[in-house]
C-alpha cells in the first residue's frame, strides 16, 4: 500500500467536498461498516472508509486519484449502513465529478463506457446498445470484451440493430447543451 | 378496483429487458391496473449521468416527470430501479425550493408540475395486494423452490424509497408466496450483482454474480426470482461467463417476478417472453406443473 504523507491538510478540498455533497464528512468516526458491507472492496485500491478518513485530513490527490472512486457502483450499502446517516455514496459520487474536472480517470475504461452511454443518449434520446458498444470500442480501443454473449444475444433479437429516436430528442440534446454551457460558465467564474 | 397511472418503461424494457416490460404490461392489465406509456419519454440518464453531475442526472429524469404530468399523469410507475432511483431522486430535487432554479435552468422548463413516482413492485403489493392475488391465481406455482433476489437499490437507501425493508425486502418473497411457490431464505437478497461493471470490467461482475449463484445453488435454488434489468443480466446472460471464469457449471434460471406471476395468473410462456431468457426455465417449470 502507498503511503500517504498527512502533513498540509488541503482545507479548500474538504470544504468543497463537503458543500458539493451537502454531508458532514467531519462526523464520520471511521467505524468501518461502510468497509464491511462494500462489495467492491475487494477491487478497491482505498476502501471507503478510508476514502472517508482521507477526505477528512484534506488529502485531494491521494483521494481524486484513487481507484476506488470509479469501481463504486452506488450500491448504497454504506450510505444505508452508516450509524451517522452520512450519504456516503454520495460523497463517492461528489468525488467522482472532481477527479473528472480535475481530468483524473485511473479507470480508463469506466469513464469511457460513461462517456459512450451518455453520447448515445444525448444524440438519440434513449440509449442504443450498439451504439454504445461501438463508441466504446473506438474510445478504448479494445474490441468488444463481451463479444462471447453475441450468440445467446442475437437469436433472441435482445440487442436492437436500431436506435430508439425519441420525437423531443432536440429537447434531450439541448439539456446537455445548456449543462456543457453552465460548466463553461463556472469555470469562468 | 381500478387503478390507473403514468407508466416509464426505461430503456432496457425495449432492448436487454423486453421480456419485463412485456410480462409487466400483460401482468398489470391482468389485475386491473391501466398502465399508461408516458408519450415520448427519454432516458433517465442511468448511472452514467449522476456519476458526471447531480444536476444534469436531475434534469434528464425531470423530463420525463414533468412530460406524465402534463399527460395528466400524477403518479407514475417503473419496473426499473435504476430508473426508479433516478425519477426519485429529480422529483425530491424538484420539491427543493433551492434546487428547483437549477433543474429548471437545464430543462429550460419550470418544473413545478411533476408526477410522483414508485415502483411497479411497489404498486402491486401495496394497491393491489396479497389477498387479490391469492384470489386470482389460478396456476400454483407448488413445487417450485424459488430465491428472491431484490438487487441493491430496489429498497435502498431507504430514506429515499420509503418502501419495504433495506435489509430484508419481503415484497417479491409475498407475492411468490401468495402464488404458492416455496420461497428459501436467500441471504443475499440485497447485494449488489456487479451492477454495470459488466462491459468496463466484468472481473467484478464474475465475482460478484458469481457468489450470488454460489449461494442459490447451495439452497437448491430452482429459480432465481429478479425485480431489475441489469441484476438479470448479470445472472441470466453472463452466467456462462460467470461458469468460464469460476470453473462453476451452475445452470439456474433468472426470471422476472412478473413472468412467474403472470404465469400463476394463466397468462401463457409467450405472454410473459419466457423464450426470451438465456438459462431456459421451461424444463423446471414443466416439472413443477406450472407449463
Ligand atoms: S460507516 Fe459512516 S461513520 Fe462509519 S466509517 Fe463509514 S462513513 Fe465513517
Ligand atoms: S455505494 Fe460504492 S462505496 Fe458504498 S458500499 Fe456500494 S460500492 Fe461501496
Amino acid at each position: 500500500m502507498e503511503t500517504i504523507p498527512l502533513n498540509s491538510p488541503d482545507k479548500e478540498f474538504i470544504r468543497e467536498v463537503q458543500e458539493r455533497s451537502g454531508q458532514n464528512v467531519l462526523s464520520c468516526y471511521q467505524c468501518g461498516n461502510c468497509t464491511a458491507g462494500c462489495p467492491y472492496n475487494f477491487a478497491y485500491d482505498l476502501s471507503v472508509s478510508r476514502v472517508m478518513r482521507l477526505v477528512q485530513l484534506g488529502q485531494r490527490e491521494a483521494v481524486l486519484k484513487s481507484h476506488s472512486i470509479w469501481l463504486c457502483a452506488t450500491c448504497q450499502s454504506c450510505t444505508t449502513r452508516c450509524p451517522n446517516s452520512i450519504d456516503v455514496a454520495k460523497i463517492m459520487d461528489v468525488l467522482r465529478h472532481m477527479a473528472r474536472e480535475a481530468g483524473y480517470a485511473t479507470e480508463r475504461n469506466v469513464k469511457a463506457f460513461g462517456d459512450a452511454f451518455l453520447e448515445s443518449v444525448e444524440k438519440h434520446g434513449r440509449v442504443y446498445e450498439l451504439g454504445v458498444t461501438a463508441s466504446y470500442i473506438r474510445k478504448t480501443g479494445r474490441f468488444w470484451t463481451d463479444v462471447d454473449l453475441a450468440p445467446a444475444m442475437l437469436p433472441k433479437n435482445k440487442l436492437s440493430i436500431k436506435p430508439h429516436e425519441v420525437r423531443g430528442k432536440e429537447h434531450v440534446s439541448a439539456i446537455f447543451k445548456r449543462f456543457r454551457e453552465r460548466d463553461t460558465a463556472k469555470e469562468n467564474s | 378496483m381500478s387503478i390507473s397511472v403514468g407508466y416509464y418503461p426505461g430503456c432496457s424494457g425495449s432492448g436487454t429487458s423486453v421480456e419485463y416490460d412485456k410480462s409487466t404490461r400483460a401482468v398489470c392489465k391482468k389485475l386491473g391496473i391501466e398502465l399508461n406509456e408516458i408519450d415520448d419519454w427519454s432516458c433517465c440518464g442511468s448511472t452514467p449521468a449522476h456519476t458526471v453531475d447531480h444536476t444534469l442526472s436531475a434534469a434528464l429524469s425531470a423530463r420525463n416527470l414533468v412530460l406524465a404530468a402534463k399527460q395528466g399523469q400524477e403518479e407514475v410507475v417503473t419496473p426499473c430501479p435504476s430508473c426508479l432511483a433516478n425519477l426519485r431522486t429529480a422529483s425530491r430535487k424538484i420539491e427543493d425550493e433551492n434546487y428547483r432554479p437549477k433543474v429548471e435552468a437545464l430543462l429550460d422548463e419550470p418544473c413545478d408540475e411533476a408526477a410522483s413516482v414508485a415502483s411497479t413492485l411497489q404498486l402491486i403489493v401495496e394497491r393491489v395486494g396479497m389477498d387479490a392475488i391469492k384470489k386470482a391465481v389460478v396456476k400454483p406455482l407448488k413445487d417450485l423452490n424459488v430465491a428472491c433476489y431484490y438487487g441493491c437499490i430496489m429498497n435502498r437507501p431507504p430514506e429515499l424509497m420509503q418502501f419495504d425493508d433495506p435489509e430484508n425486502p419481503m415484497a417479491m418473497d409475498d407475492i411468490m408466496e401468495a402464488c404458492g411457490a416455496t420461497v428459501l431464505p436467500f441471504p443475499l437478497k440485497v447485494e449488489c450483482c456487479g451492477a454495470a461493471a459488466g462491459m468496463p470490467k466484468k472481473d467484478i461482475v464474475t465475482e460478484l454474480s458469481g457468489r450470488l449463484l454460489d449461494v442459490a445453488e447451495s439452497l437448491n435454488t430452482e429459480i432465481i426470482v429478479t425485480a431489475c434489468p441489469l441484476c438479470q443480466m448479470n445472472l441470466d446472460l453472463r452466467q456462462g461467463q460467470v461458469n468460464r471464469a469460476n470453473g462453476t457449471r451452475y445452470d439456474i434460471p433468472v426470471v422476472y417476478f412478473t413472468q412467474l406471476l403472470g404465469l400463476a395468473l394463466g397468462l401463457s410462456a409467450e405472454e410473459v417472453g419466457l423464450s426470451k431468457l438465456v438459462v431456459d426455465p421451461t424444463p423446471r417449470l414443466r416439472f413443477a406443473g406450472v407449463l
